[in-house]
């Protein structure tokens, strides 16, 4: 059997999975649509509007080898301060292989103190995650760090 | 088909037949084999999303049920004292039925015969909530499951279930959780099967799940025909892996991969 | 039975900056996954989180399919004064929760 390209092996081993299982058990199988570079790259052109983006200041902490990847821990901080004249406006989590490409933004202010925001995300498959800072100045900044996702031994169908 | 590949080296190296228990020194939780940012995800209770059952369970733990119109609080009071040192040591005897009953079937039975109300189904998102809230009152509670000798031949009955060759793949679960822990099985490690932390927040579920729905998986997942929710079987099982697991402490809700 | 758990410091210097945690139960439903049928499970998904602070808002996430269930969001605010957190999750199907917890600040 051919493995169409892009296709996760998550994907593969759900539906084949799924195949296996007798019984009336109902198979709820992940069929994820086709992601491009190139909805990331129009993803982060709606944020910034085609504005330089340079590299730096911000920073993403993933795991580089997830446990799992219906659950991955993520933190994204931005080295900047928070003043009144002079702070993070915004951050923008983007990926590259899910099956849509904005993952999160997160709209901060001067009393933030901090511009450090910690959530847990999704990831259908090994890729790039991109994170991208706005600051009050009008500037933009971004990392992109690339995570390995395995797939878990045991998957199994919803009961 | 790397993971087929996988399973085919496990068989050459594993043993057959017999497993002695692992030494109690030797023993470690399944929280013990995570990443440190999945340990952080259920040592914090702000952050542990099993929490959130328990919370639930808490709540219904005062809700007036059945015809009875009676709460589990009107028998049981406090729970943080009533229920301290109870889920370390389930499964229990059961002197009606004269066979071992797990927290889940307890909680149900107490529906039944003192709210006069309707079980619970299982995985539903009550009967979870309240064994989630019950087990977390003996939250590091050593285990002492299976002292009663009454449960002697069942505890023998989940052992040799344990150690049964079955399936598709004729895997037995001795022949990774006793042989062959700490390896690695399709990226994920191979743990000693101690089920410390039930019920528990499996990520892969993305929701609370029973040590049953676990079990279900597993065997599934070595292609044999998994035993029904409240089988029998599944109930030895569960006995014989929390008795395998005494004397490690009690940690639910957990959080696993 | 939506319930929410949130970590906020009960006290608080003033200056001090302070990290909030919160954790709102939701099945997070991306609308990317079929039934056997191939009818496509609806995509449920909490899409808006605000905290405000004594009635100003401190802190907003846009969220997508791709944030995991049971959404877990953390973020730091400057103490400045006692006063009152709200938090509001918003999302598909109506879906609308609150919790508040309060800070007292020296």
């Amino acid at each position: 059997m051919q493995q169409p390209p892009h296709s996760s092996r998550r994907q593969f081993l759900g539906l084949a999975g799924g195949a296996a299982v007798l019984g009336a058990i109902p198979v709820v199988t992940v069929r994820p649509a086709e992601a491009t570079p190139a909805m990331l790259a129009s993803a982060i052109q709606n944020v910034t509007g085609g504005a330089v983006v340079r590299a730096g200041k911000v920073k993403l902490d993933i795991p580089p080898l997830v446990e799992n990847g219906n659950t991955v821990p993520m933190t994204v901080t931005v080295a900047h301060p928070m003043a009144p004249e002079d702070h993070v406006r915004s951050i923008h989590v983007f990926n590259e292989k899910n099956p849509q490409a904005n993952i999160a933004n997160f709209h901060l202010g001067p009393h933030n103190g901090r511009a450090q925001v910690s959530t847990r995300i999704r990831l259908a498959d090994s890729q790039k995650i991109v994170a991208i800072a706005k600051l009050s100045d009008g500037s933009f900044w971004s990392v992109s760090v690339d995570v390995v996702v395995t797939l878990a031994a045991c998957t199994e169908d919803v009961i | 088909m790397r993971f087929s590949g996988a399973i085919a080296a496990v068989l050459l190296i594993a043993n057959t037949g017999f497993a002695a228990e692992i030494p109690q020194a030797e023993r470690r939780s399944g929280h013990d084999f995570m990443k440190p940012d999945t340990k952080a995800m259920q040592d914090e209770d702000t952050a542990n999303p099993g929490m959130l059952w328990v919370l639930d369970g808490e709540a219904l733990w005062k809700r007036k049920q059945g015809a009875a119109n009676k709460a589990c609080a009107d028998c049981h009071d406090d729970a943080r004292t009533s229920m301290k040192g109870v889920a370390n040591n389930y499964p229990a005897f059961d002197k009606t039925t004269g066979r071992p009953i797990d927290l889940e079937q307890r909680i149900n039975s107490c529906r039944s015969n003192h709210q006069q109300a309707t079980p619970l189904p299982f995985e539903s998102r009550e009967l979870l909530a309240l064994t989630a809230f019950i087990a977390r009152q003996s939250q590091g509670a050593r285990i002492e499951t299976g002292s009663d000798p009454q449960l002697a031949p069942f505890i023998a009955k989940g052992r040799e279930l344990y150690l049964q060759r079955q399936g598709q793949l004729n895997l037995s679960c001795a022949n990774c959780h006793d042989d062959n822990w700490d390896k690695r099985l399709a990226g994920s490690a191979i743990t000693q099967g101690h089920p410390t932390g039930y019920p528990l927040y499996r990520l892969e579920w993305q929701s609370l799940g029973s040590l049953q729905r676990r079990l279900r998986a597993c065997i599934t997942g070595i292609r044999a025909q998994a035993y029904d929710y409240g089988a029998p079987e599944l109930v030895e099982l569960e006995l014989y892996l929390m008795s395998r697991a005494r004397g490690m402490p009690l940690e639910a809700p957990a959080v696993r991969p | 039975m939506a319930s929410a758990l949130i970590n906020v410091p009960a006290k608080a210097k003033r200056g001090d900056i302070i990290e909030i945690k919160t954790l709102m139960s939701h099945i997070m439903e991306t609308g990317y996954r079929h039934m056997a049928s191939g009818e496509v499970v609806p995509r449920d998904i909490i899409t808006s989180f605000t905290c405000r602070f004594n009635g100003s808002e401190i802190f907003r996430a846009d969220l997508f399919p791709a944030i995991a269930a049971n959404p877990f969001i953390t973020f730091f605010t400057t103490a400045t004064e006692s006063g009152k957190f709200e938090f509001e999750w918003t999302g598909d199907q109506g879906f609308s929760e609150t919790a508040s917890a309060s800070i007292s600040v020296e």
